[in-house]
């Protein structure tokens, strides 16, 4: 984190092996102490609990692996499972094609010089991104229901009425369509990161082909995208991390049993009935770990797959 | 060089035609929520796309809101979380991002990695283990409680960004201060916290904002009818009132208006902040 550049040779060699201070200890302990203690230890102490069980009268016994086992093999979890991990991944692949192919095409079009209203635009449709997820999804349960009409007016005012269906309702459309509503809020992010690699490429590099005689879309393809692979990547891993801990948009839309028939049923839902219960099922403090263990396990791999395979390969493309 | 103002005319209006539909697809769903609060439930249905005027204004369903929900303990509870939250978060960032930038000390470079690891590993998946912590220590339907884990939330990346601010801060100025014999801790009140005051708003947004949306440590942690913030009281409220039209559409209303109120203040500060050292 302290890579800068040191005017000061003496003191990067005392780097490491200069003792602790007490002001050093001062300025570290309030952040270390808080952030070890409610963000940290729960991270080790779920992943303890997974291996645990808690019987009926709350006695709680050491399983090992045990936990796992009930997750994959027991038909009363992993059909649920299953269902949720694929759902999640549909979820996922939505945001990765729709929500980050808009934010670079908006990314693109706001960086083109001399363009007018620059900052309106970007502001506008930034705002979505500021809200929260619990609102939007209210907003839109509310337009697309077929109570209110506003979609199917608005469709039929294309003339394309005959296309509405309550979306929201239907096992068939409803995933695609929380995941659409996802896109449209959090479509702000990746267009803000992309648009600010856009503009930190020197301009020399356009210029000389542009002079060169390269159009638009070759400048684009050949010069502007490798050089923003890196942000791309980035724009990637938060999207992953992002989708494979939502909760918040389905939980408000759909409840926590996630309808119609499960078909909008995410891990982070799944996260929450396995630790609460629902209708029948008993909720389990264990069991719950269990599942927040396996999503940790997820991101884990993805973020290390990211910091190994992907980022490393575009740093050395880049340079 | 050949920009915006290069292309042909018809590409010009193409650029803009897209914008501009893209801008109504962003905002257009929030202003329709916005407008249609202010009617009266038949002209709700009837005619959706209109802006209120004399005979459809009502404010109804404001009235039934605020009758049937504690919209102003809500407001409280989520400022009380929020601001708490973000000052910790601020002055401990600061303070512990200033150490491991400014200081050379052993285990630097890995105390740096430990604390990073909150920016990628969601803090949430450890509600288990919080929950039962929290019930422990007796503070479940605390706002104490949601204030310590937004704390812990927010740290990291506070860390990373204003240790990144502070690297940029001339070496100078602190040396001089160290040859007056100013101690240690003057020099980051008194001189390092006033300079990284840009870096500061930029923080406190990308704190701020998640913070006042969110709903599972909210329903978790603290969904008793007096601890219960903005975000959990209108899910909880629109649960329950599902069919009052005017009361959805109004609640709903209440829950933007603060963060829009923000945004307009804050959106310069924040944009700069997300496409920070991009000048142009």
């Amino acid at each position: 984190m302290t890579a800068a550049a040191d005017s000061a040779p003496e003191r990067i060699d005392t780097r490491d092996t200069t003792p602790w201070s007490t002001y050093i200890v001062v300025f570290l302990a309030p952040a270390a102490i808080v952030y070890t203690i409610f963000s940290i230890y729960p991270l080790f102490d779920t992943i303890r609990l997974s291996l645990y069980a808690q019987d009926a009268n709350g006695a709680v016994s050491f399983v090992g692996p045990g936990n796992f086992v009930t997750l994959l093999t027991d038909p009363r979890w992993s059909g649920p499972f299953w269902n949720a991990l694929k759902n999640n991944l549909v979820f996922f692949a939505v945001h990765m094609v729709v929500q980050n192919s808009i934010g670079l095409a908006l990314a693109v079009l706001l960086s083109l010089p001399a363009l007018m209203g620059r900052n309106i635009y970007r502001t506008l449709i930034f705002l979505p991104t500021m809200l929260s997820v619990v609102i939007i999804g209210f907003i839109w349960q509310l337009i697309l229901s077929p109570l209110w009409g506003v979609a199917r007016g608005f469709l039929a005012s294309l003339g394309a009425g005959s296309w509405f269906a309550p979306w929201l309702g239907l096992e068939g459309t409803a995933l695609v369509t929380v995941s659409l509503i996802s896109v449209w809020q959090f479509v702000g992010i990746p267009m803000m990161l992309i648009y600010a690699a856009l503009l930190n490429i020197p301009d020399d590099l356009v210029d000389a082909a542009t002079v060169d005689g390269a159009n638009q879309w070759r400048v684009f393809w050949h010069i502007k995208l490798p050089l923003i692979l890196p942000t791309l990547g980035v724009v990637a891993i938060l999207t992953f991390v992002g989708n494979f801990n939502a909760f918040d948009l389905i939980y408000a839309m759909k409840g926590a049993i996630a309808g119609p028939n499960f078909s909008t049923d995410i891990l982070g839902t799944f996260f929450y009935r396995a630790f609460f219960g629902y209708q029948l099922q008993a909720g389990s403090k264990t069991m719950g770990a269990t599942v927040a263990t396996v999503m940790l396990g997820i991101i884990l791999v993805g973020v290390l797959l990211y910091l190994f395979g992907v980022q490393r390969r575009l740093q050395r493309h880049a340079l | 060089m050949i920009g915006f103002a290069g292309l042909p005319r018809p590409g010009r209006i193409a650029v803009h035609a897209a914008l501009v539909l893209y801008t109504i697809l962003a905002i257009g769903p929030i202003l329709l929520v916005v407008m249609n609060s202010f009617k009266a439930r038949k002209a709700i249905f009837g005619s959706p796309l209109s802006l209120p005027d004399g005979t459809s204004f009502s404010l109804i369903g404001y009235d039934s809101v605020l009758a049937k929900a504690d919209f102003g303990l809500y407001f409280v509870n989520s400022l009380v979380v929020t601001v708490a939250s973000l000052f910790f978060v601020l002055l401990f960032g600061a303070m512990a991002g200033w150490a491991l930038t400014e200081y050379r000390f052993r285990g630097n470079l890995v105390l740096g990695l430990y604390l990073a690891i909150g920016i990628m590993v969601p803090i949430r998946l450890g509600s288990v283990s919080i929950l039962s912590m929290m019930v422990d220590l007796g503070l479940v339907n605390t706002l104490v409680a949601l204030i310590l884990v937004y704390t812990a939330m927010g740290l990291p990346l506070a860390i990373l960004i204003l240790g990144e601010f502070m690297q940029q801060i001339p070496k100078d100025l602190r040396d001089a201060a160290r040859c007056d014999g100013v101690s240690e801790y003057r020099i980051f009140f008194a001189v390092i916290l006033p300079l990284i005051r840009p870096a500061v708003a930029t923080v406190a947004v990308f704190t701020m904002v998640p913070i006042w949306n969110d709903l599972w440590f909210p329903l978790i942690l603290a969904p008793g009818r007096n601890t219960q913030t903005v975000t959990l009281g209108v899910q909880q409220f629109i649960g329950q009132y599902v069919t009052d039209w005017n009361a959805v559409l109004s609640s709903l209303t209440l829950a933007i208006a603060p963060i829009l109120l923000l945004y307009i203040l804050f959106s310069r500060s924040l944009v700069r902040g997300l496409t920070a050292g991009a000048v142009k």
